[in-house]
């Protein structure tokens, strides 16, 4: 169907010269193999993406063959925040909190025309792609893309993460923002907004 | 025990007993006007400036300064009974030097009429007409939004500010003519003004949905929030 065919990546090869020994790898290999197959989406529908988001989730297409059977309406047991659809900027703080409620690992796929650029909608009231406010690892093109577009994006998705290696230190890097400038918000804030997380009380968003 | 609403057949207050049916055939210009016109221009003598019918549907010119009194009489005359605002809304047009209009859409579900009421503002003065909330509880939302898009001031509106756009909005009232279609600031202006707006400022932790479980909250935190402490960055 013309899609480049991308290089093997789910076998491990060792190199003796290679700074990284066998165990490590394969001990990336399975934390990988365990994230991939089982991302938690956690849906942020607002426009007509949305519908073919649920189609894609529904039985025909059926994202639970990808280890997505749970949507997570909750963002902090999410690992892929979905935004489908176009997002005004009355949204932009909120999908910007909602994506610092997520507890790491966690990534974000821009599923449509509008979520990834703005699409049709060149005005005033629309944000231009949302990558302007939150990272995203995926964009899926379409108007709306159609549901194999979207698990075609999502088993993009779990290429990446089998490619990580947990010896890349930038890998979970968050930009800390300066406190002076709007995007800031206080480590008190989060730990209030994203209470109760996990399994323990002890556990809170802000902390290193 | 009462009653708590009203309950209003359609048409059960037309004059021969029969609902008045869907009319067919309409002209586009120059139909039968809606009685209620008829009765608004004599009841009304002077206020009215115009009664136009297209597609069957009255409009009625109205002077800005009784639109107050005209609504409340069409809504408590009991021969016209209008008890239901369907919509508020505004025009501006493309020639500058015509005035905006202010429409209001009326409906009498007892006698099942449909009646538009226009007015028009000046635009080099203030743009103020009376608010109808007053009369229809209906027009709170609408009349925002006509605020929040036209800049039109509702007087005698209880809270009135903007409801589309975020209230620090700064950058003026988009559906005029004059508002250029992407915004007056960059974009990065406007996305840094967007983030830095607190969604949640106009409500209290209460009233958001953690209070569903307030009750379970650690102490110290329903202790903060009982004394009034905001969320939000």
């Amino acid at each position: 169907m013309g899609l480049a065919t991308r290089p093997e990546t789910r076998s491990v090869s060792y190199e003796p010269q290679s700074q990284e020994g066998w165990v490590t790898t394969r001990l990336d290999f399975l934390v990988n193999w365990g994230r991939a197959n089982s991302l938690w989406p956690m849906p942020f529908g607002t426009a007509c993406c949305a519908i073919e988001f649920m189609a894609t989730a529904a039985s025909r297409f059926d994202l639970a063959r990808f280890g997505m059977e749970r949507m997570s309406f909750s963002p902090r047991q999410a690992d892929v925040l979905i935004c489908a659809g176009r997002v005004p900027f009355k949204l932009a703080p909120i999908i910007r909190r909602i994506w610092q409620q997520m507890p790491q690992p966690k990534w974000a796929i821009s599923m449509g025309a509008c979520a990834s650029s703005g699409g049709m909608f060149d005005n005033y009231a629309v944000v231009q792609g949302i990558d302007t406010i939150i990272p995203v690892d995926v964009y899926v093109p379409g108007c709306p893309p159609r549901p194999e577009g979207l698990i075609y994006g999502i088993r993009m998705l779990q290429e990446k993460v089998m490619n990580e290696r947990g010896s890349d230190s930038r890998l979970r890097d968050e930009m800390v923002p300066d406190p002076s400038s709007q995007l800031y918000i206080p480590p008190s804030a989060i730990d209030e907004l994203s209470e109760p997380f996990g399994n323990s009380v002890h556990q809170n968003r802000s902390a290193p | 025990m009462t009653e708590k609403f009203d309950i209003v057949t359609a048409g059960s207050a037309a004059t021969d007993g029969v609902a008045p049916a869907t009319q067919r055939n309409i002209p586009h210009r120059g139909g039968a006007a809606n009685p209620s016109a008829t009765a608004l221009a004599t009841r009304f003598p002077g206020s009215v400036l115009r009664t136009d019918v297209v597609w069957g549907e009255t409009t009625v010119m109205v002077a800005r300064a009784d639109v107050l009194a005209i609504m409340q009489w069409l809504h408590d005359e009991p021969s016209e009974r209008y008890d239901y605002l369907s919509d508020v809304t505004a025009v501006e047009y493309r020639d500058f030097d015509q005035p905006i209009e202010v429409v209001w859409h009326l409906r009498s579900l007892p006698f099942r009429r449909f009646l538009r009421v226009k007015t028009q503002l000046e635009k080099n003065k203030e743009l103020e007409v009376a608010s109808v909330w007053g009369i229809w509880k209906a027009a709170d939302w609408m009349e925002r939004e006509c605020y929040d898009m036209f800049g039109i001031r509702f007087t005698g509106h209880p809270d009135l500010r903007r409801i589309l756009m975020w209230e620090q909005y700064k950058e003026g009232y988009p559906l005029r003519k004059d508002f250029p279609l992407r915004g007056r600031f960059s974009r990065a202006e406007q996305l840094r003004q967007a983030l830095s707006q607190n969604p949640e400022a106009k409500y209290s932790m209460e009233e958001l949905s953690i209070a569903d479980a307030f009750e379970d909250l650690p102490e110290e935190m329903r202790k903060r929030l009982g004394a009034g402490e905001r969320t939000g960055e």
